[in-house]
């Protein structure tokens, strides 16, 4: 068990340092450099040149690219071209509001999930499951941007439930008060991103239930007189968990890139939106340390499904 | 006489159909069939007769919205047909144990094996958690496994074939049941492997003077280990004998055609014989005349009876159909 995680961990070096070596080039390959903000047309051309020198930015490529990786390491990811302000800071709080918004969408769209796959397999072709077909034709089929105006339009102007846009509300004060305020603005978007996101779950579920309901050891354990409840969810429900576990993973890496689409709608001060922003304004150094993270993140949330696996399932252990 | 105690299982009359575009057709046609104890009972014929729907009728294991099994499977004067769930899992390998063909399908694949037979004995006995392991590493050696301590450990994916189908067993043997059921038991494991399997079932007959029902399409394993011999066809049973009987005195047609197309080690020149076409499909079998008569064309309509019932020709030994009396072989007639 403890092999495989750390030969997982092990893997994910090389993967980095590919990772990273991408990101340095496309971040080469972008126009402008830490001092293009900074011109006006009084400056001398000289001046920024003999500035451009002194940053390294004439050494050979790989000295830059040490230079880059050790700067990484001391939390260093340059400064930002457009608010002068180094990437790491701006990055710090958006991030805190983005892993708020996607936990509480990965918690309810779980909790939906879960039990709308487990209702469509166990009651394959009745109307629960017909339902629950529904519900995911309109979920996938719907452009999640038309999905969040379409709430904003219902539960935040017509209905007046919910705000529509910010992370926290300016006149919140107090520790109660601005957590309460906080969770009141990811409510709304966090459960329309968790609605259109069960779709994989509740499919690999409902077809993981299908396919093992018919299973012969499934048979097996009701020849053993084990009751029908029982069979159901030590061994058919157990089973048909694993696809899931090894989803965890992409479902979380698919939750921060679908953040852009939600931040930006609800105009919500997270990754994504800064993300989009960034492109907007041409904020190259920004860009490029965002991309660094979500790839980061990306290869962490496929050794966490990896983990989860080799813990659920025995037959992909390394002894 | 036989003493009414050794009479384990009473199938009467038992038809089992499967529903097919909404309609029911019978896979099991009027099975009468009975098992004593101490009796290894064979149900043998080619893939599609119905030998595994006479077994999931027996224990109760079908889809139950498009099944329909009437007739009666009398266990003890209790009618197993129709029997409810609650009462069927007290019966479901306490009573009756199951043993399948695909020893890997049939054992979960994230489970422990130790856990998978000491599962059993948590539905059916009073022992506690120890008891429990303790019992399971007396039947895993009682099955002839190696290592009972590490293997109780395991999982299946671990276990070679003949291994898993040594646990399959000890979960079916687990709470010392009177009637085993084995739907193919050998069929998924390779020669040597079988004789083994074939032999530890024979000694736990033995020694829990249980009954077996055996289900096989190899009359090699009938000719081993059996006692009585059912052959089936088209879900019909066509000949019902005691072993001797059926292998030195076949009577009917499909018997005899299934002896002959075994291979003899004597004469390896000669050609194996083949039975003509193949058993139709569920929904194009006859369901008048004799239903082996299209795969032995060259006897006459005539020497089939109408509707052909099951006749006693001598004690014990019955035989549907009385086209057994003119048959021959397509070539012992020549040239046709």
């Amino acid at each position: 068990m403890w092999k495989t995680v750390l030969r997982r961990i092990l893997i994910m070096i090389p993967q980095l340092i590919i990772l990273s070596i991408l990101v340095f080039f496309l971040a080469k390959m972008m126009p402008g450099d830490p001092f293009s903000g900074q011109i006006n047309p009084n400056t001398d051309p000289k001046q920024i040149e003999a500035l451009k020198r002194a940053a390294g930015l004439y050494d050979p490529v790989p000295v830059q690219y040490a230079r880059w990786v050790g700067n990484l390491f001391k939390g260093d990811l340059g400064t930002s071209y457009i608010q002068h302000v180094p990437v790491t800071s701006l990055i710090a709080d958006r991030a805190v509001n983005t892993f708020w918004l996607s936990l509480f969408s990965t918690v309810i769209s779980y909790s939906i999930a879960i039990p709308m796959g487990i209702s469509a397999g166990r009651h394959q072709d009745e109307w629960q499951d017909q339902a629950v077909q529904i519900f995911n034709y309109i979920t996938l089929a719907v452009p999640p941007f038309v999905f969040y105006i379409l709430g904003i339009w219902l539960f935040g102007f017509t209905l007046g439930w919910f705000p529509i846009s910010g992370s926290i509300s300016p006149n919140a004060s107090g520790f109660w008060g601005t957590l309460g305020s906080e969770i009141y603005h990811i409510i709304l978007p966090g459960t329309l991103v968790a609605l259109i996101t069960t779709t994989s779950v509740v499919q690999y579920l409902r077809t993981g239930i299908v396919d093992n309901k018919v299973e012969d050891y499934v048979r097996t354990a009701h020849s053993k007189g084990v009751p029908e409840k029982v069979v159901f969810n030590k061994h058919i429900l157990r089973n048909s968990l694993l696809p899931i576990a090894s989803s965890f993973g992409t479902v979380i890496t698919g939750l921060l890139s679908g953040s852009m689409i939600v931040e930006s709608v609800f105009s919500y001060p997270g990754m994504g939106k800064l993300f989009l922003d960034s492109i907007g304004q041409r904020d190259y150094t920004t860009l490029t340390a965002l991309i660094l993270i979500f790839g980061f993140l990306t290869l962490l949330g496929n050794l966490l499904s990896d983990i989860i696996m080799s813990i659920v399932d025995p037959r992909i252990r390394i002894k | 006489m036989e003493k009414q105690s050794d009479l384990l299982l009473d199938i009467q009359h038992l038809h089992t159909a499967y529903r097919l575009n909404g309609k029911f057709y019978d896979a099991a046609d009027d099975i009468n069939l009975t098992l004593k104890r101490n009796e290894i009972l064979s149900i043998v014929g080619e893939s599609g007769c119905g030998k595994s729907t006479i077994a999931s009728s027996i224990i109760g294991l079908y889809d139950h919205k498009n099944t329909k099994v009437t007739g009666d499977i009398l266990y003890n004067e209790l009618n197993l047909v129709g029997l409810n769930e609650n009462l069927f899992n007290k019966i479901r390998g306490d009573k009756i144990g199951m043993i399948f063909q695909d020893p890997l399908a049939s054992l979960n694949p994230l489970m422990r094996v130790g856990d998978q037979v000491a599962e059993t004995l948590y539905y059916h006995t009073d022992m506690n958690e120890k008891e429990r392991h303790n019992r399971v590493i007396e039947l895993f050696n009682q099955v002839g496994m190696p290592k009972p301590e590490e293997t109780f450990q395991m999982y299946p994916f671990e276990l070679s074939g003949g291994l898993r189908q040594r646990v399959v067993i000890a979960m079916a043997i687990a709470c010392k049941p009177e009637i085993i059921i084995a739907d193919e038991p050998t069929t998924a494991l390779d020669v040597t492997i079988q004789a083994q399997i074939l032999d530890l079932l024979e000694d736990i007959q033995k020694q829990s003077q249980s009954g077996i029902i055996l289900i096989t399409h190899d009359l090699g394993v009938v000719a081993e280990t059996a006692d009585q011999v059912a052959v089936m066809y088209g879900g019909q049973i066509v000949e019902k004998a005691d072993v001797k009987t059926v292998f030195e005195h076949p009577l009917h047609p499909y018997t005899r055609s299934l002896l002959n197309s075994m291979p003899q080690s004597e004469d390896e020149e000669e050609d194996l014989h083949v039975i003509q076409g193949t058993v139709p499909s569920l929904q194009d079998m006859p369901r008048n005349g004799d239903r082996f008569a299209a795969r032995i064309p060259w006897i006459p309509a005539s020497a089939h009876e109408e509707n052909p019932v099951m006749h006693e020709v001598e004690p014990g030994h019955w035989v549907r159909c009385t086209c057994w009396k003119t048959f021959h072989f397509q070539d012992e007639v020549g040239g046709e």
